[in-house]
Order: C-alpha cells, then sequence, then structure tokens
C-alpha cells in the first residue's frame, strides 16, 4: 500500500517524534509514505485568518504534487489534515474555485486524489488485524487518554472521519496494541493551539482542563495525533503545573510511538527520550519494555 | 423599561449581511440564539461578546461593534460551535470574515495574535515553510518580551527540535510566487 506523505513543517522540528516514529512504524506495517518532494507549508491558522485564497492555494501546490503521482496522501499531523482537507472539498465542489487555485499555483489540480489522516490510514486502510499482528510486546495495564482535539474530527462536514463527539479509532488502536483506553470527557475538547503562545492566559487554562480531566478518570498518560496538541499537553505541563499549583507528571505520547513500543521498538528509536515530562518512569514502572514472557510479575 | 429602537441598524446592515454570506456562505438570520454555540465554545470564558451575542450583533446591523470586539480574535477556530449548531451555521468562518475584514479596517485588539499570524505567513513566504525558531524569537522580541519561553529553548535545541537555520525548500519560488498571484488576484475565492 502506497501514500504521498505530507509531514508538515512541525514534523520536522517540535513534532520529529512524530515523523520519525511515523515513518518507522509505516515501514514496519509495510505501508510505504512517498515524501511529497518539496511540499510547502499548509498555512495553517495563520493563512485561513488573513487571506482566504492563500488558505487554498498554498495546501492545493503540495495535492497537486501528489496528485501528478496518482496517489492519496496521508497526513500525520491534524492541523494540517484539515487545512489540505478543506482545500480538496473546495477545489472538488466548485469549477471557479478550481480554476482560481490553479491560476495561483500556476499548476493542475483537479482533486481527483484524496486527503486522509494517518491515523485512518493506519487503523481502517491498513487494518486493525495488520496492526495487531505486529505486537510482540502488548501495552498492558496502560491506561490511555486518546485525545483527538479539533481538527481530526471537525467540522465533519469538511473531516468525514470518524464521530465529531465522540471518536473511536484511536481507542480502538489503543486497544489493538493491548492498552486499555480509559472514558473521559476531554477527548474532543479544544487545546487552545497557539493561544499558549500569543495569549497564555487563554491558551494555559484550556491545556490545563485537559490533564485535569484526563487524570481525573484514571489516565496514566493521554496520545495524540496532532504536533500542536502535543507541544501545549508535553512542553507546557510543567508551566501549568507551577502557575496552577498542579502536580500532574501525565506522559503524552503520539500514538505512532506507543505504536512502535508494542512493536518491539526502543523508546529512543520512537523519539520518545525527547519530550518534555519524561515517559519512561511509567514505562519502565509498567515493566512495558520487556517481552511479555520476561516481565516482573507485580508490574 | 426603555424600549430600545434597533430597525434603523437592521436596515443598514443589510450590507455587511451580504458581504458575510458572500464570504462564509453563513446568512446570519439563520441563527435563532439557542446559544448552543456559546455553550461549548472553550473560549467563551475569554471573549468580550460570546459567539452567540457575535450572531446577535450581527443580525442587529451592529457591524463597529462585531469588528471590534476581542471575541473575533480569540476565536480558536475548533469548529465546535459549527459541529454542534442545529441550523448547521459555519460560526467559525463567520469569525474569519469578521477577522478579515477588522483587518483591513485596521481594528486589531488582540495585537500579539494578529502579530503571531503575520510573522508566520512572513516565514513562510520567504522559506517556503515555518522556520519555528526564527518565528517564536521574532514573535517574542516585537511583542516586547525577550525571554518569554527561553527556559524552554536549551532542551529544544539539543533535541533537534528547533533549528537555528532555517529550512528552506529548493523551488520556494513557487511559494513566494503563490503569494505574488494572490496579492494580485485579491484573496476572494470567487
Amino acid at each position: 500500500m502506497k501514500f504521498a506523505y505530507y509531514p508538515g513543517c512541525s514534523l520536522n522540528s517540535t513534532g520529529v517524534e512524530y515523523n520519525i516514529s511515523a515513518k518507522a512504524v509505516a515501514k514496519h506495517l509495510g505501508l510505504e509514505l512517498w515524501e511529497i518532494p518539496e511540499w510547502n507549508c499548509c498555512g495553517a491558522s495563520a493563512a485561513h485568518n488573513t487571506d482566504h485564497l492563500l488558505a487554498l492555494a498554498l495546501p492545493a501546490r503540495n495535492l497537486a504534487l501528489a496528485e501528478q503521482q496518482e496517489l492519496d496522501v496521508a497526513v500525520p499531523c491534524a492541523a494540517c489534515f484539515n487545512r489540505l482537507k478543506a482545500t480538496e472539498q473546495a477545489v472538488r465542489e466548485s469549477a471557479a474555485t478550481r480554476e482560481k487555485v490553479n491560476k495561483v499555483i500556476e499548476m493542475d489540480y483537479q482533486a481527483n486524489n484524496s486527503v486522509r489522516p494517518l491515523l485512518d490510514v493506519m487503523a481502517n486502510a491498513l487494518g486493525m488485524n495488520a496492526v495487531k499482528e505486529k505486537v510482540v510486546r502488548p501495552l498492558d495495564d496502560l491506561q490511555v487518554a486518546a485525545y483527538y482535539g479539533c481538527l481530526l474530527v471537525r467540522p465533519p462536514a469538511v473531516t468525514r472521519f470518524d464521530d465529531p463527539e465522540d471518536p473511536q479509532t484511536m481507542d480502538r488502536l489503543m486497544g489493538t496494541i493491548g492498552a486499555i483506553p480509559v472514558e473521559w470527557s476531554f477527548k474532543v475538547e479544544c487545546c487552545g493551539a497557539g493561544h499558549s503562545t500569543t495569549t497564555p492566559q487563554v491558551g494555559l487554562p484550556m491545556i490545563d482542563s485537559i490533564l485535569a480531566n484526563a487524570r481525573e478518570n484514571g489516565a496514566d498518560c493521554i496520545v495524540t495525533a496532532c504536533p500542536l496538541c502535543f507541544l501545549n499537553l508535553d512542553m507546557r505541563q510543567k508551566e501549568i503545573e507551577q502557575k496552577y499549583n498542579r502536580s500532574y507528571n501525565l506522559p503524552i505520547f503520539y500514538f505512532t510511538e506507543l505504536m512502535g513500543l508494542a512493536f518491539g521498538y526502543s523508546p529512543k528509536d520512537m523519539g520518545i527520550t525527547k519530550h518534555f515530562v519524561d515517559p519512561m518512569p511509567l514505562l519502565e514502572g509498567k515493566d512495558l519494555l520487556k517481552h511479555p514472557a520476561t516481565r516482573r510479575d507485580e508490574a | 423599561m426603555e424600549r430600545l429602537n434597533l430597525s434603523a441598524a437592521f436596515t443598514e446592515g443589510q450590507d455587511f449581511r451580504d458581504k458575510i454570506k458572500a464570504f462564509s456562505g453563513v446568512d446570519v438570520k439563520d441563527c435563532y440564539q439557542c446559544g448552543k454555540c456559546t455553550a461549548g465554545c472553550p473560549v467563551a470564558f475569554a471573549m468580550d461578546y460570546t459567539p452567540r451575542q457575535v450572531m446577535r450583533l450581527l443580525q442587529l446591523g451592529l457591524k463597529e461593534e462585531a469588528l471590534k470586539c476581542r471575541s473575533i480574535w480569540l476565536c480558536a477556530h475548533c469548529e465546535t460551535c459549527y459541529a454542534r449548531c442545529p441550523k448547521e451555521i459555519d460560526l467559525a468562518k463567520v469569525m474569519e470574515a469578521l477577522r478579515i475584514e477588522a483587518k483591513g479596517l485596521g481594528y486589531v485588539p488582540e495585537k500579539n495574535i494578529n502579530l503571531f499570524n503575520d510573522l508566520f505567513l512572513e516565514s513562510v513566504e520567504k522559506y517556503g515553510r515555518v522556520h519555528e525558531m526564527g518565528l517564536i524569537l521574532n514573535f517574542n522580541l516585537r511583542s516586547g518580551q525577550p525571554f518569554k519561553d527561553a527556559g524552554l529553548g536549551p532542551k529544544l535545541l539539543s533535541n533537534g527540535k528547533i533549528h537555528i537555520t532555517a529550512e528552506k525548500i529548493e523551488d520556494n519560488g513557487a511559494v513566494k510566487r503563490i503569494f505574488e498571484n494572490v496579492r494580485r488576484m485579491g484573496g476572494e475565492v470567487e
């Protein structure tokens, strides 16, 4: 199975673990990812808050490059996915939009190919059985809060992926690799995106609520499919603990990192040693880095 | 109780409502003020007008109030309102339309959010991709808080999560031309 791969800017910088683990896990599953050569930034919120045409044109150039290869596009970053998917839809549905966008990018893009979240590709295009076959170190007894955030599932008219209020894909995927998905209330709440940087008095309480709800519902960790959500929950966690006098110490993972651990990769190979909140005490405490037969009885 | 005559504003507001509709596809008259948008909005706690109230301002033709409020800048575009609206109104898109219009008129109550967006796009135009370290340093300097998040820098650098030099795409002329073409053709799609 082959997809075009659009990593997006964060996966080459603050979300580098996501890129490392996504590529390793895809290869392990026999999923071929063809990285779009010379891909450009999707424009993110900055573009669609500034100029409607720019917000369609930036993603369209990448999609046109993939279309030339007749490939559907797998996108790990939830925010990039949303921008690319919105562009696919706008260009497919309106001839006038298509014409104008093509003029701007000076390329031909017909939206004949489809944009999918990498999570969807792994869970549904490859399928849970393919994932299950590769599990050698099930994540037994790891209580995981599957956090989808906004842009994987909303607006549903654009994303057309899972249930917008109670999505299950990541929960089922976590179950498949042996972890226990917890029921919690904040799986599709917003982390505030860039507010933690630009207006922390608004952004930080939003992140705090998510961390608190995961803890209250018994999660050992949170798993995400978005580099911005990850950054907010992981890098900002200490600041939030200090500011609001909390003690979370809640490791944050990308779903691909946990898949990689279950497939037998080391934490270092998955980039897990780069996190701000150190997950090693949790992983070692539950003895998850050993083969089940050699795990401690009491773990 | 004093009666307030809003008819004049309502009539005069039609041009602006048409403009909002052209951009967002939303006819603000469709909103019946149930407040479900505000109930689910994760940023409502920080807004001066709640999302429902922003819709009401537009219905009443109170254009200046809508364009000058902080809410349109604080909206995080999480789309919870749109996903839950019984009338399927894309309120996030209305917020976007108001923000673009407000910016054009120079109404920018949330300077930092606006600055961040501008610097973000500058980076994309220059390199084809966002240079996160340059963006953050530039943002901190220009927003007058040079040491914001300085404590995070060393770990980000040593873990290869930020880079001193920007990653450029070779063919970044293509991205520059996209920006130029958009400027030439105007931002409206149709």
